[in-house]
Protein backbone atom coordinates (compact mmCIF):
# COMPACT_ATOMS: atom_id res chain seq x y z
CA UNK A 1 0.00 0.00 0.00
CA UNK A 2 2.64 2.32 0.98
CA UNK A 3 4.55 1.80 -2.22
CA UNK A 4 1.23 2.62 -4.24
CA UNK A 5 0.65 5.96 -2.05
CA UNK A 6 5.01 7.00 -2.35
CA UNK A 7 4.49 6.62 -6.04
CA UNK A 8 5.66 9.84 -7.66
CA UNK A 9 3.51 9.46 -10.77
CA UNK A 10 0.30 9.52 -8.52
CA UNK A 11 1.20 12.98 -7.60
CA UNK A 12 2.63 14.13 -10.44
CA UNK A 13 -1.18 12.98 -12.27
CA UNK A 14 -3.15 14.48 -9.15
CA UNK A 15 -1.00 17.73 -9.91
CA UNK A 16 -2.44 17.44 -14.01
CA UNK A 17 -6.33 17.09 -12.67
CA UNK A 18 -5.76 20.17 -10.63
CA UNK A 19 -4.01 22.05 -13.19
CA UNK A 20 -6.87 20.86 -16.00
CA UNK A 21 -9.64 21.68 -13.06
CA UNK A 22 -8.35 25.14 -13.10
CA UNK A 23 -7.67 25.66 -16.63
CA UNK A 24 -11.27 24.62 -17.73
CA UNK A 25 -13.01 26.09 -14.92
CA UNK A 26 -11.54 28.95 -16.16
CA UNK A 27 -12.60 28.86 -19.65
CA UNK A 28 -15.92 27.69 -18.37
CA UNK A 29 -16.10 30.99 -16.75
CA UNK A 30 -15.20 32.62 -19.48
CA UNK A 31 -18.29 31.78 -21.02
CA UNK A 32 -20.65 31.83 -18.62
CA UNK A 33 -20.70 34.99 -18.16
CA UNK A 34 -21.13 36.31 -21.38
CA UNK A 35 -23.30 33.91 -22.57
CA UNK A 36 -25.30 34.70 -18.90
CA UNK A 37 -25.53 37.94 -19.63
CA UNK A 38 -26.70 37.59 -23.02
CA UNK A 39 -29.71 35.90 -21.31
CA UNK A 40 -31.21 38.56 -19.88
CA UNK A 41 -30.54 41.56 -22.84
CA UNK A 42 -33.50 43.17 -23.83
CA UNK A 43 -32.53 42.03 -27.62
CA UNK A 44 -33.76 38.87 -28.49
CA UNK A 45 -31.01 38.49 -30.89
CA UNK A 46 -28.87 38.62 -28.30
CA UNK A 47 -30.69 36.18 -26.12
CA UNK A 48 -31.07 33.90 -28.78
CA UNK A 49 -26.81 33.69 -28.97
CA UNK A 50 -27.12 33.05 -25.44
CA UNK A 51 -29.38 30.41 -25.62
CA UNK A 52 -28.17 28.98 -28.77
CA UNK A 53 -24.76 28.18 -26.95
CA UNK A 54 -26.75 26.99 -23.97
CA UNK A 55 -28.38 24.46 -25.87
CA UNK A 56 -25.92 22.80 -27.75
CA UNK A 57 -23.02 22.77 -25.23
CA UNK A 58 -25.37 21.51 -22.58
CA UNK A 59 -26.29 18.77 -25.07
CA UNK A 60 -23.11 16.84 -26.20
CA UNK A 61 -21.51 14.46 -24.11
CA UNK A 62 -18.24 16.04 -22.80
CA UNK A 63 -16.22 13.11 -23.96
CA UNK A 64 -17.43 12.78 -27.62
CA UNK A 65 -16.76 16.27 -27.85
CA UNK A 66 -13.30 15.71 -26.49
CA UNK A 67 -12.72 12.70 -29.17
CA UNK A 68 -13.63 15.12 -31.74
CA UNK A 69 -11.48 18.03 -31.02
CA UNK A 70 -9.04 15.33 -30.72
CA UNK A 71 -9.35 13.83 -33.92
CA UNK A 72 -10.81 16.24 -36.16
CA UNK A 73 -8.60 19.40 -35.38
CA UNK A 74 -5.42 17.38 -36.47
CA UNK A 75 -7.74 16.56 -39.69
CA UNK A 76 -8.37 20.94 -39.55
CA UNK A 77 -4.34 21.22 -39.90
CA UNK A 78 -4.71 22.42 -35.90
CA UNK A 79 -1.84 20.96 -34.07
CA UNK A 80 -2.45 21.45 -30.38
CA UNK A 81 -1.92 19.76 -27.36
CA UNK A 82 -3.62 16.74 -26.30
CA UNK A 83 -4.60 18.74 -22.93
CA UNK A 84 -6.32 21.42 -25.29
CA UNK A 85 -9.08 18.66 -26.45
CA UNK A 86 -10.00 17.97 -23.15
CA UNK A 87 -9.51 21.73 -21.72
CA UNK A 88 -12.42 22.85 -24.53
CA UNK A 89 -14.38 20.02 -24.28
CA UNK A 90 -15.06 20.37 -20.68
CA UNK A 91 -14.96 24.41 -20.51
CA UNK A 92 -17.67 24.48 -23.24
CA UNK A 93 -19.56 21.61 -21.42
CA UNK A 94 -19.62 23.54 -17.83
CA UNK A 95 -19.79 27.12 -19.26
CA UNK A 96 -22.63 26.19 -20.78
CA UNK A 97 -23.86 25.30 -17.28
CA UNK A 98 -22.59 27.77 -15.70
CA UNK A 99 -24.39 30.45 -18.04
CA UNK A 100 -27.43 29.27 -17.00
CA UNK A 101 -26.33 29.94 -12.93
CA UNK A 102 -25.14 33.47 -14.15
CA UNK A 103 -28.60 34.02 -15.71
CA UNK A 104 -30.62 32.48 -13.08
CA UNK A 105 -28.92 34.55 -10.09
CA UNK A 106 -29.12 38.07 -12.32
CA UNK A 107 -32.90 37.43 -12.34
CA UNK A 108 -33.00 36.35 -9.16
CA UNK A 109 -31.65 39.89 -8.39
CA UNK A 110 -35.18 42.09 -7.17
CA UNK A 111 -36.29 43.58 -10.30
CA UNK A 112 -36.53 47.07 -7.82
CA UNK A 113 -33.16 46.67 -7.49
CA UNK A 114 -32.85 47.64 -11.68
CA UNK A 115 -35.78 50.07 -11.24
CA UNK A 116 -33.55 51.93 -8.66
CA UNK A 117 -30.77 51.49 -10.72
CA UNK A 118 -32.63 53.52 -13.68
CA UNK A 119 -33.97 56.01 -11.10
CA UNK A 120 -30.39 57.15 -10.83
CA UNK A 121 -30.13 57.18 -14.56
CA UNK A 122 -27.31 54.38 -14.68
CA UNK A 123 -26.85 53.30 -18.21
CA UNK A 124 -27.75 49.88 -19.03
CA UNK A 125 -24.24 48.73 -18.63
CA UNK A 126 -23.39 50.18 -14.96
CA UNK A 127 -26.84 49.19 -14.04
CA UNK A 128 -25.05 45.49 -14.74
CA UNK A 129 -22.10 45.76 -13.37
CA UNK A 130 -22.75 47.94 -10.33
CA UNK A 131 -26.02 46.74 -9.25
CA UNK A 132 -27.25 43.30 -10.81
CA UNK A 133 -23.82 41.27 -10.80
CA UNK A 134 -22.57 42.78 -7.38
CA UNK A 135 -25.57 41.18 -6.30
CA UNK A 136 -25.93 38.68 -8.53
CA UNK A 137 -22.41 36.41 -7.81
CA UNK A 138 -22.89 35.76 -4.22
CA UNK A 139 -26.38 33.81 -5.36
CA UNK A 140 -24.22 31.73 -8.31
CA UNK A 141 -21.28 30.71 -5.81
CA UNK A 142 -22.88 27.88 -3.88
CA UNK A 143 -23.86 26.41 -7.46
CA UNK A 144 -20.73 26.85 -9.00
CA UNK A 145 -19.26 25.44 -5.99
CA UNK A 146 -20.83 22.05 -6.86
CA UNK A 147 -20.25 22.66 -10.65
CA UNK A 148 -16.57 23.00 -10.00
CA UNK A 149 -16.71 19.75 -8.03
CA UNK A 150 -18.18 18.30 -10.91
CA UNK A 151 -15.89 19.13 -13.25
CA UNK A 152 -12.66 18.34 -11.30
CA UNK A 153 -14.63 14.82 -11.10
CA UNK A 154 -15.46 14.55 -15.00
CA UNK A 155 -11.53 15.26 -15.98
CA UNK A 156 -11.40 12.03 -15.36
CA UNK A 157 -12.30 11.44 -19.10
CA UNK A 158 -9.16 13.18 -20.75
CA UNK A 159 -6.84 9.64 -19.61
CA UNK A 160 -8.91 8.17 -22.37
CA UNK A 161 -6.85 10.44 -24.61
CA UNK A 162 -3.39 10.13 -22.87
CA UNK A 163 -3.24 13.08 -20.99
CA UNK A 164 -1.65 12.26 -18.38
CA UNK A 165 -3.79 12.65 -15.34
CA UNK A 166 -4.86 10.99 -12.10
CA UNK A 167 -6.85 8.53 -13.88
CA UNK A 168 -3.84 7.88 -16.64
CA UNK A 169 -1.21 7.39 -14.14
CA UNK A 170 -3.28 4.76 -11.82
CA UNK A 171 -3.69 3.27 -14.82
CA UNK A 172 -0.30 2.43 -15.03
CA UNK A 173 0.23 2.15 -12.26
CA UNK A 174 -1.77 -0.53 -11.68
CA UNK A 175 -0.65 -2.47 -14.77
CA UNK A 176 3.16 -2.00 -13.88
CA UNK A 177 2.74 -3.31 -9.76
CA UNK A 178 -1.20 -5.07 -10.54
CA UNK A 179 -1.91 -3.50 -7.33
CA UNK A 180 -5.56 -2.05 -9.15
CA UNK A 181 -7.67 -2.35 -5.71
CA UNK A 182 -4.60 -0.34 -3.65
CA UNK A 183 -4.14 2.35 -6.76
CA UNK A 184 -7.79 2.93 -6.96
CA UNK A 185 -8.63 3.08 -3.40
CA UNK A 186 -5.95 5.11 -3.04
CA UNK A 187 -7.16 8.05 -5.99
CA UNK A 188 -10.35 7.89 -4.70
CA UNK A 189 -8.93 9.29 -1.75
CA UNK A 190 -7.15 11.69 -3.85
CA UNK A 191 -10.12 13.10 -6.18
CA UNK A 192 -11.91 13.48 -2.36
CA UNK A 193 -9.13 15.79 -1.00
CA UNK A 194 -8.96 17.49 -4.26
CA UNK A 195 -12.83 18.43 -4.10
CA UNK A 196 -12.17 19.41 -0.42
CA UNK A 197 -10.13 21.78 -1.00
CA UNK A 198 -12.14 23.41 -3.59
CA UNK A 199 -15.09 23.41 -1.56
CA UNK A 200 -12.84 25.29 1.10
CA UNK A 201 -12.28 27.79 -1.43
CA UNK A 202 -15.60 28.47 -2.63
CA UNK A 203 -16.90 28.33 1.15
CA UNK A 204 -14.04 30.82 1.81
CA UNK A 205 -15.81 33.06 -1.15
CA UNK A 206 -19.09 32.77 -0.04
CA UNK A 207 -18.59 33.95 3.55
CA UNK A 208 -16.74 36.89 2.19
CA UNK A 209 -19.42 37.57 -0.50
CA UNK A 210 -22.09 37.67 2.25
CA UNK A 211 -20.53 39.89 4.16
CA UNK A 212 -20.26 42.55 1.27
CA UNK A 213 -24.11 42.28 0.81
CA UNK A 214 -24.56 42.84 4.71
CA UNK A 215 -26.29 39.89 5.01
CA UNK A 216 -23.85 38.58 7.82
CA UNK A 217 -23.26 42.37 10.58
CA UNK A 218 -19.81 43.32 10.17
CA UNK A 219 -17.98 42.78 14.01
CA UNK A 220 -18.34 45.92 16.12
CA UNK A 221 -20.65 47.71 13.46
CA UNK A 222 -23.15 49.86 15.71
CA UNK A 223 -26.40 50.37 15.15
CA UNK B 1 -35.08 66.49 12.93
CA UNK B 2 -34.86 69.97 11.15
CA UNK B 3 -32.34 70.61 7.94
CA UNK B 4 -29.41 72.24 8.54
CA UNK B 5 -28.72 75.45 7.20
CA UNK B 6 -26.45 73.76 4.43
CA UNK B 7 -29.68 72.35 3.09
CA UNK B 8 -30.05 75.25 0.98
CA UNK B 9 -27.04 74.42 -0.96
CA UNK B 10 -27.80 70.79 -1.72
CA UNK B 11 -31.35 71.09 -2.35
CA UNK B 12 -31.93 72.61 -6.14
CA UNK B 13 -33.23 75.77 -7.33
CA UNK B 14 -34.28 76.90 -10.45
CA UNK B 15 -34.89 75.87 -13.82
CA UNK B 16 -37.65 73.58 -12.74
CA UNK B 17 -39.98 72.06 -15.69
CA UNK B 18 -43.61 71.45 -15.26
CA UNK B 19 -45.26 68.26 -16.57
CA UNK B 20 -47.94 67.68 -18.82
CA UNK B 21 -49.88 64.28 -19.69
CA UNK B 22 -51.78 64.13 -22.71
CA UNK B 23 -54.27 61.13 -23.69
CA UNK B 24 -51.98 58.93 -22.04
CA UNK B 25 -53.22 55.50 -22.43
CA UNK B 26 -51.85 52.50 -20.51
CA UNK B 27 -53.04 48.79 -19.56
CA UNK B 28 -51.67 45.70 -18.39
CA UNK B 29 -53.16 42.65 -20.42
CA UNK B 30 -56.47 44.03 -21.47
CA UNK B 31 -57.25 45.78 -17.95
CA UNK B 32 -56.82 49.69 -18.95
CA UNK B 33 -55.72 51.94 -15.63
CA UNK B 34 -54.79 55.11 -17.66
CA UNK B 35 -57.78 56.19 -20.01
CA UNK B 36 -56.99 58.88 -21.86
CA UNK B 37 -55.36 60.57 -18.79
CA UNK B 38 -55.08 64.35 -19.27
CA UNK B 39 -53.09 67.06 -16.36
CA UNK B 40 -50.53 69.38 -16.00
CA UNK B 41 -48.49 70.07 -13.27
CA UNK B 42 -46.62 73.73 -13.43
CA UNK B 43 -42.84 74.30 -12.44
CA UNK B 44 -42.19 73.77 -8.88
CA UNK B 45 -45.95 72.74 -8.11
CA UNK B 46 -46.30 70.12 -5.50
CA UNK B 47 -49.14 67.75 -6.36
CA UNK B 48 -50.61 65.16 -4.94
CA UNK B 49 -52.73 61.86 -5.80
CA UNK B 50 -54.94 60.39 -4.33
CA UNK B 51 -57.44 57.04 -5.16
CA UNK B 52 -58.32 53.85 -4.35
CA UNK B 53 -55.59 51.58 -3.97
CA UNK B 54 -54.42 49.80 -7.46
CA UNK B 55 -55.88 52.07 -9.96
CA UNK B 56 -52.73 53.40 -11.81
CA UNK B 57 -51.42 55.90 -9.10
CA UNK B 58 -47.93 54.93 -9.21
CA UNK B 59 -47.94 53.40 -12.98
CA UNK B 60 -48.25 57.86 -13.68
CA UNK B 61 -44.91 57.62 -11.35
CA UNK B 62 -43.28 54.83 -13.29
CA UNK B 63 -44.34 56.46 -16.70
CA UNK B 64 -42.44 59.70 -15.42
CA UNK B 65 -39.41 57.36 -14.59
CA UNK B 66 -39.38 55.66 -17.67
CA UNK B 67 -40.26 52.03 -15.91
CA UNK B 68 -42.86 51.94 -17.92
CA UNK B 69 -43.80 53.23 -21.71
CA UNK B 70 -46.61 54.44 -22.14
CA UNK B 71 -49.39 52.74 -24.82
CA UNK B 72 -50.75 56.28 -26.22
CA UNK B 73 -50.63 59.45 -25.61
CA UNK B 74 -48.27 62.33 -24.82
CA UNK B 75 -46.29 62.68 -21.72
CA UNK B 76 -43.92 66.30 -21.59
CA UNK B 77 -41.53 67.07 -19.05
CA UNK B 78 -40.61 70.81 -19.58
CA UNK B 79 -40.95 71.40 -23.19
CA UNK B 80 -39.37 67.98 -24.15
CA UNK B 81 -41.44 64.99 -24.93
CA UNK B 82 -40.60 61.77 -22.74
CA UNK B 83 -42.49 59.58 -25.03
CA UNK B 84 -41.48 60.13 -28.32
CA UNK B 85 -38.30 62.22 -30.15
CA UNK B 86 -38.66 64.56 -32.91
CA UNK B 87 -36.64 63.28 -35.89
CA UNK B 88 -37.05 65.77 -38.88
CA UNK B 89 -40.38 66.96 -38.06
CA UNK B 90 -41.74 62.95 -37.16
CA UNK B 91 -42.49 61.30 -33.95
CA UNK B 92 -39.84 58.85 -33.27
CA UNK B 93 -39.92 56.19 -30.25
CA UNK B 94 -37.52 57.12 -27.89
CA UNK B 95 -33.88 55.96 -27.59
CA UNK B 96 -32.33 55.41 -24.70
CA UNK B 97 -29.62 58.33 -25.02
CA UNK B 98 -33.30 60.41 -25.40
CA UNK B 99 -34.48 58.85 -22.08
CA UNK B 100 -31.42 59.01 -20.32
CA UNK B 101 -31.18 63.01 -21.26
CA UNK B 102 -34.76 63.20 -19.96
CA UNK B 103 -34.04 60.98 -16.82
CA UNK B 104 -31.53 63.54 -15.69
CA UNK B 105 -34.23 65.84 -14.81
CA UNK B 106 -36.57 63.03 -12.92
CA UNK B 107 -35.69 61.64 -9.48
CA UNK B 108 -37.98 58.94 -7.43
CA UNK B 109 -38.28 57.66 -3.97
CA UNK B 110 -40.00 53.79 -4.15
CA UNK B 111 -42.17 52.95 -1.26
CA UNK B 112 -39.93 49.96 -0.62
CA UNK B 113 -36.58 52.32 -0.03
CA UNK B 114 -34.33 49.76 -2.53
CA UNK B 115 -31.58 51.12 -1.34
CA UNK B 116 -28.66 48.86 -2.68
CA UNK B 117 -27.35 46.14 -0.43
CA UNK B 118 -23.83 46.03 -1.98
CA UNK B 119 -22.97 49.48 -0.85
CA UNK B 120 -22.57 51.48 2.23
CA UNK B 121 -24.67 54.60 2.70
CA UNK B 122 -22.28 56.51 1.26
CA UNK B 123 -21.80 54.64 -1.69
CA UNK B 124 -25.20 54.53 -2.55
CA UNK B 125 -25.49 58.41 -2.28
CA UNK B 126 -22.44 58.97 -4.87
CA UNK B 127 -22.67 55.99 -7.19
CA UNK B 128 -24.48 57.67 -9.72
CA UNK B 129 -23.39 61.27 -9.41
CA UNK B 130 -19.60 59.73 -10.05
CA UNK B 131 -20.79 57.43 -12.78
CA UNK B 132 -23.29 59.23 -14.70
CA UNK B 133 -22.75 62.83 -13.84
CA UNK B 134 -18.86 62.56 -13.92
CA UNK B 135 -19.06 64.48 -10.37
CA UNK B 136 -15.67 64.26 -9.09
CA UNK B 137 -15.50 61.19 -6.21
CA UNK B 138 -14.04 63.97 -3.49
CA UNK B 139 -16.75 66.10 -4.81
CA UNK B 140 -19.57 63.47 -4.75
CA UNK B 141 -18.63 62.31 -1.27
CA UNK B 142 -18.81 66.17 -0.07
CA UNK B 143 -22.01 66.40 -0.91
CA UNK B 144 -23.70 63.39 -0.04
CA UNK B 145 -22.26 63.96 3.27
CA UNK B 146 -24.44 67.12 3.58
CA UNK B 147 -27.29 65.41 2.08
CA UNK B 148 -26.92 63.10 5.19
CA UNK B 149 -26.42 65.71 7.34
CA UNK B 150 -29.94 67.13 5.88
CA UNK B 151 -31.54 64.06 6.53
CA UNK B 152 -30.34 63.32 9.88
CA UNK B 153 -28.25 60.39 9.20
CA UNK B 154 -24.39 62.26 9.47
CA UNK B 155 -22.77 59.66 11.54
CA UNK B 156 -24.55 56.67 8.77
CA UNK B 157 -22.27 57.38 6.23
CA UNK B 158 -20.14 53.72 6.44
CA UNK B 159 -22.71 52.04 7.67
CA UNK B 160 -24.37 49.40 5.33
CA UNK B 161 -27.79 49.42 4.20
CA UNK B 162 -29.47 46.87 6.34
CA UNK B 163 -27.61 47.78 9.33
CA UNK B 164 -30.72 51.02 9.38
CA UNK B 165 -33.93 50.90 10.17
CA UNK B 166 -37.14 51.52 7.70
CA UNK B 167 -37.58 55.17 8.05
CA UNK B 168 -33.31 55.89 8.60
CA UNK B 169 -33.26 53.48 4.99
CA UNK B 170 -35.60 55.55 3.51
CA UNK B 171 -33.90 59.11 4.64
CA UNK B 172 -30.84 57.65 2.72
CA UNK B 173 -33.34 56.92 -0.27
CA UNK B 174 -34.03 60.69 -0.24
CA UNK B 175 -31.04 61.76 -0.05
CA UNK B 176 -29.56 59.71 -2.64
CA UNK B 177 -32.42 60.66 -5.03
CA UNK B 178 -31.66 64.91 -4.05
CA UNK B 179 -27.58 63.93 -4.98
CA UNK B 180 -28.21 63.63 -8.47
CA UNK B 181 -29.52 67.02 -8.23
CA UNK B 182 -33.47 66.02 -9.84
CA UNK B 183 -35.83 68.93 -11.16
CA UNK B 184 -38.54 67.22 -10.49
CA UNK B 185 -38.80 64.60 -7.73
CA UNK B 186 -41.26 61.41 -7.28
CA UNK B 187 -42.60 60.20 -4.11
CA UNK B 188 -44.70 56.75 -4.28
CA UNK B 189 -45.86 56.11 -1.69
CA UNK B 190 -42.88 56.57 0.68
CA UNK B 191 -44.63 55.70 4.04
CA UNK B 192 -46.71 53.02 3.65
CA UNK B 193 -43.61 50.48 4.41
CA UNK B 194 -42.17 52.08 7.69
CA UNK B 195 -43.55 51.51 10.79
CA UNK B 196 -46.13 54.25 12.50
CA UNK B 197 -43.61 55.80 14.57
CA UNK B 198 -41.30 56.64 12.15
CA UNK B 199 -43.27 57.91 9.59
CA UNK B 200 -43.96 61.22 11.07
CA UNK B 201 -40.05 61.81 10.55
CA UNK B 202 -39.92 60.79 7.19
CA UNK B 203 -42.66 62.96 6.36
CA UNK B 204 -41.81 66.05 8.10
CA UNK B 205 -38.16 66.12 6.73
CA UNK B 206 -39.95 65.95 2.85
CA UNK B 207 -42.27 69.00 4.11
CA UNK B 208 -38.72 70.91 4.97
CA UNK B 209 -37.43 69.81 1.42
CA UNK B 210 -40.37 71.28 -0.68
CA UNK B 211 -40.32 74.22 1.61
CA UNK B 212 -36.88 74.98 0.68
CA UNK B 213 -36.30 74.26 -2.43
CA UNK B 214 -38.01 74.86 -6.01
CA UNK B 215 -39.00 71.47 -7.10
CA UNK B 216 -41.65 69.85 -8.77
CA UNK B 217 -43.09 67.66 -6.37
CA UNK B 218 -45.38 64.72 -7.64
CA UNK B 219 -46.56 62.63 -4.61
CA UNK B 220 -48.35 59.41 -4.08
CA UNK B 221 -49.79 58.58 -0.87
CA UNK B 222 -52.13 57.02 1.42
CA UNK B 223 -51.90 59.66 4.18
CA UNK B 224 -53.95 62.76 3.75
CA UNK B 225 -52.88 64.27 6.54
CA UNK B 226 -49.09 64.47 4.73
CA UNK B 227 -51.11 65.52 1.25
CA UNK B 228 -52.88 68.29 2.84
CA UNK B 229 -49.80 69.71 4.24
CA UNK B 230 -47.06 69.21 1.22
CA UNK B 231 -49.43 69.81 -1.84
CA UNK B 232 -50.40 73.03 -3.31
CA UNK B 233 -53.21 70.88 -5.39
CA UNK B 234 -54.51 67.20 -4.95
CA UNK B 235 -55.50 64.83 -7.78
CA UNK B 236 -58.05 62.66 -7.59
CA UNK B 237 -57.78 59.94 -9.77
CA UNK B 238 -60.19 56.51 -10.25
CA UNK B 239 -60.85 54.48 -13.28
CA UNK B 240 -58.32 55.81 -15.20
CA UNK B 241 -59.02 60.00 -15.12
CA UNK B 242 -58.46 62.76 -12.80
CA UNK B 243 -61.80 62.85 -11.76
CA UNK B 244 -61.29 66.42 -9.21
CA UNK B 245 -58.71 68.23 -8.80
CA UNK B 246 -58.22 71.37 -6.33
CA UNK B 247 -56.33 72.82 -3.95
CA UNK B 248 -55.95 70.21 -0.56
CA UNK B 249 -58.58 72.39 1.66
CA UNK B 250 -61.13 72.09 -1.33
CA UNK B 251 -60.71 68.86 -1.76
CA UNK B 252 -60.77 67.37 1.86
CA UNK B 253 -63.64 69.69 3.44
CA UNK B 254 -65.73 69.91 0.14
CA UNK B 255 -65.35 67.33 -2.83
CA UNK B 256 -67.60 67.96 -5.23
CA UNK B 257 -67.60 64.40 -6.81
CA UNK B 258 -69.33 61.24 -5.15
CA UNK B 259 -66.22 59.40 -6.16
CA UNK B 260 -64.10 61.76 -3.80
CA UNK B 261 -66.36 61.33 -1.02
CA UNK B 262 -66.50 58.07 -1.04
CA UNK B 263 -62.76 57.84 -1.06
CA UNK B 264 -61.93 60.26 1.56
CA UNK B 265 -64.57 58.31 3.44
CA UNK B 266 -63.23 55.00 3.20
CA UNK B 267 -59.99 56.09 3.74
CA UNK B 268 -60.64 58.42 7.00
CA UNK B 269 -62.46 55.61 8.74
CA UNK B 270 -59.39 53.30 8.88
Amino acid sequence: MWDVIEAPILWQGAWVTVQLTLYSAALAFALAFPFGLAGISRHAWVRAIGRFYVEVFRGLPALVLMFWFFYSLPLAGLRLETLFAGVAALGLNYGAYGAEVVRGALKAVPKTQFEAAVALNLRPAQRVRRVLLPQAVPLMLPTFGNQLVELMKATAIVSLISISDLMFRAQQLRSSTGEGAAVFLVILVMYFVIAQAMLLLVRYLERRSERTLGRVRAEGAAR
Amino acid sequence: MEPSDASAGVLPKGGTPGIRFDKVVKSYGGNAVLRGLDFTIAPGERVTLIGPSGCGKTTILRLLMTLEKADGGDIWIGDRALTHMDKGGKKAPPSEKHLHEMRKQVGMVFQQFNLFPNMSVLRNLTEAPVHVLGDSKDEAAERARELLEMVGLAGKADAHPSQLSGGQQQRVAIARALAMRPKVLLLDEVTSALDPELVVGVQDLLRDIARQSDLTLLCVTHEMNFAKDISDRVLMFAEGRIVEEGPPEQIFSAPAEQRTRDFLQAVLAT
